[in-house]
């Protein structure tokens, strides 16, 4: 079946046209044709209410070849790239990868882009960090720890395991402690581990779903360059972005390592660390699915597992949870994009998350991704009856389980 | 319209700035570089003439480290033509050497326009842009924040403390040290830049000698040191004018 009727002729240069060739192009591009103008999509997004373009109602733009009034309006860079209309299409259309990040590519090649996100862009482009920290100093925040982290252009010995840390794990204090946490957890494993430091640069997987493939290309080069020089057996990450990326993204570049995100190696070594887990936590806690672990990466067992290991927690499911989890409003550039969502929606979608998770009687709202820990903490202070509710990465839980 | 803009880099203040061992100048070893934040305005200003009124815009920058990324990006904004100044720019150079460096080539572009930052935070001998004007026989505006321009003028918004702003019109060829284009300079993607790197060219121009006479000679480079004191002086305008005055005759000020 092939719905799409109009301007297929060829010689047709409209820009409804060129853009949706681009489309076919996508991997599985072509579900496209098959759209049923279901509205699924539209109704599951969590800013589809006040999108002036929600993904169906692009796609019927698109085939009517009025495309160009889509990209006169600001409504794409309501996309937080949660993949939750991508998981719902019947027709398995790939319209967060596809239909919405290829819109914000237009939009930031024809420079119309929210000024809060060039300045994150530039930030990377500069840095090597949105944060416009000094890539120097990236890896500042290992200093002082007990256990000394080999960074590989020190050690210049293999490692098994190499750590990319991240931007926010490396930079924002808040997420500090829990790659600090991690580096613990390392440690009594015995892990033999080392991170790339000052040579590590952006991911850039947010940066790409911000439409803004060319950077996120420069920074992979970059990174790719970077691994190449090390000797390692596998890559573990700290944020399920950067796991996205090498593990979807990075190959396509021709940059090809194994890679797991911290939950999927620590599940998996869950023999070894049971044991040490002697700290009671009475607590009942909740976990929240990052769209990058979860829902674009099918990971949701790991961080359970890991969380009912811990002695005294009691685990239990927020409304959304799993595949249906709600995304914490920092994806596809929604970071960096915080002011300019306020005024459009004036609703959090870090503060929903919240409520549910109060909603449930959490304790603990447990999180797995680097956005999330001052995200769903600046939530809870505007979240009415949140003001107990405590925030925590899975590595600090793990951590604060064990005997000093 | 012909434009030409005038931009330098200048050390980026992300990363610490050490002295180095002569006490006299920064550590450049370390430096990181980046385009002085007002000459980045006066780019996006001069782009934005161009595209309201039709016409050319040359950008000029010293060589020092990354100024080809710097130039292809601003190619990519819109730029037509690019010239770099070949010289001694790496270890720091005054205003005044700057500004005769420049007036030469950018003379020879015959400009109606010239604008530059209104200033940077390492000119340590005054700003470029009134150097520059003195040298090419052109009058100066700087704190500008708002440029059209017409037959033979220019219309300037100028910026004064207070929240005040004059409009003048002064004739052209002319040079305007600009504090802030009518616009935030605009991103460009970096495939735009990537394919500026591959079809601009950036002309070489060759600056024999850098003459720096008329700036001052640093003597030592410090850190702001804390002072051992402070005097408070108490009453009205009056009194305090007073009290002033009796402290710089006594100093041997006045
Ligand atoms: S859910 Fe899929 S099929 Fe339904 S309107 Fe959206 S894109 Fe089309
Ligand atoms: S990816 Fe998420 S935010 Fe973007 S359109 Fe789909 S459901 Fe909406």
């Amino acid at each position: 079946m092939t719905a799409f009727v109009s301007n297929t002729a060829p010689g047709n240069s409209s820009f409804s046209k060129t853009f949706y060739d681009s489309l076919l192009e996508v991997v599985d591009g072509e579900h496209l044709r098959t759209c049923l103008q279901c509205g699924t999509c539209s109704g599951v997004c969590p800013f589809g209410y006040l999108m002036e373009f929600p993904p169906g109602r692009m796609i019927s733009y698109l085939r009517a070849d009025i495309f160009d009034r889509v990209m006169d309006s600001e409504s794409v860079w309501m996309c937080v790239s949660c993949y939750a209309c991508t998981q719902v299409c019947p027709s398995k259309i790939p319209l967060t990868t596809g239909l919405m990040t290829r819109a914000k590519e237009e939009l930031l090649l024809a420079g119309n882009i929210p000024k809060e996100l060039q300045s994150a862009l530039e930030n990377s482009q500069r840095y090597g960090n949105p944060l416009g920290e000094s890539p120097r100093k990236r890896a500042n925040w290992a200093k002082g720890l007990e256990t000394e982290v080999a960074i590989m252009g020190k050690v210049k010995r293999p490692v098994d395991i190499l750590w990319f840390v991240g931007d926010y794990p490396s930079y924002h204090p808040r997420v500090q402690l829990a790659s600090r946490a991690l580096v613990k957890l390392l440690d009594v494993l015995d892990i033999d581990f080392g991170i790339l430091g000052p040579e590590e640069n952006s991911d850039a997987d947010s940066q790409r779903l911000a439409g803004e493939r060319g950077l996120f290309e420069m920074l992979a080069e970059k990174n790719g360059q970077a691994l190449s020089k090390y000797q390692f057996n596998e890559i573990i990450t700290t944020d399920p972005h950067a796991y996205n990326a090498l593990r979807n993204e990075y190959p396509k570049l021709g940059i090809s390592y194994p890679v797991r995100h911290y939950t999927q190696f620590l599940a998996d070594r869950l023999d070894q660390l049971q044991p040490l887990l002697t700290q009671e936590i009475k607590a009942k806690v909740t976990f929240h699915d990052p769209c990058y672990l979860g829902r674009a990466n099918g990971v949701y067992d790991e961080p359970r597992t890991l969380l009912e290991a811990i002695p005294g927690i009691k685990l239990v499911e927020m409304q959304h949870n799993r595949s249906t989890s709600l995304c914490c409003g920092g994806g596809g550039g929604g970071m960096w994009l915080d002011g300019f969502q306020w005024e459009k929606a004036h609703v959090r979608l870090s503060e929903w998350r919240v409520r549910e998770a109060i909603s449930v009687d959490a304790d603990v709202l447990a999180v797995a991704c680097p956005y999330e820990s001052p995200r769903f903490e600046d939530a809870a202070k505007m979240v009415q009856g949140a003001g107990q509710l405590r925030v925590k990465d899975i590595a600090e839980l793990l951590v604060d389980a064990m005997e000093d | 319209m012909n434009i030409v803009v005038l931009i330098k880099l200048v050390p980026d203040l992300v990363e610490e700035l050490t002295i180095d061992d002569s006490g006299t100048d920064l550590e450049r070893d370390w430096l990181r570089l980046i385009i002085n934040e007002f000459d980045d305005h006066a780019l996006e200003q001069g782009i934005l003439l161009k595209e309201q009124s039709e016409g050319q815009v040359t950008v000029v920058a010293p060589d020092t480290e990354g100024v080809d990324d710097v130039l292809y990006a601003a190619a990519a904004r819109g730029a037509d033509k690019l010239i770099k100044l070949l010289g001694e720019f790496e270890q720091g150079v005054n205003s005044h050497a700057l500004a005769r460096a420049s007036a030469s080539v950018v003379q020879e572009l015959q400009p109606d326009l010239v604008l530059t930052g209104v200033q940077a935070h390492n000119d340590l001998d005054g700003s470029v842009g009134p150097l520059l004007a003195e040298f090419l026989g052109m009058p100066y505006v700087g704190y500008i924040s708002g440029v059209t321009v017409g037959d033979k003028k220019s219309i300037a918004r100028k910026e004064y403390p207070g929240g005040l702003i004059a409009e003048m019109e002064i004739s052209l060829p002319a040079v305007l040290g600009i504090q802030a284009a009518e616009e935030p300079p605009r991103y460009v993607a970096i495939s735009k830049v990537r394919q500026a790197m591959k079809t601009a060219t950036i002309e070489e121009q060759e600056i024999i000698e850098l003459d720096s006479s008329g700036g001052p000679t640093i003597g030592r480079m410090f850190l702001p040191e804390a002072t051992e004191r402070a005097t408070m002086i108490e009453g009205d305008e009056e009194e305090v004018a007073a009290k002033l005055v009796e402290i710089f005759q006594e100093l041997g000020l006045l």
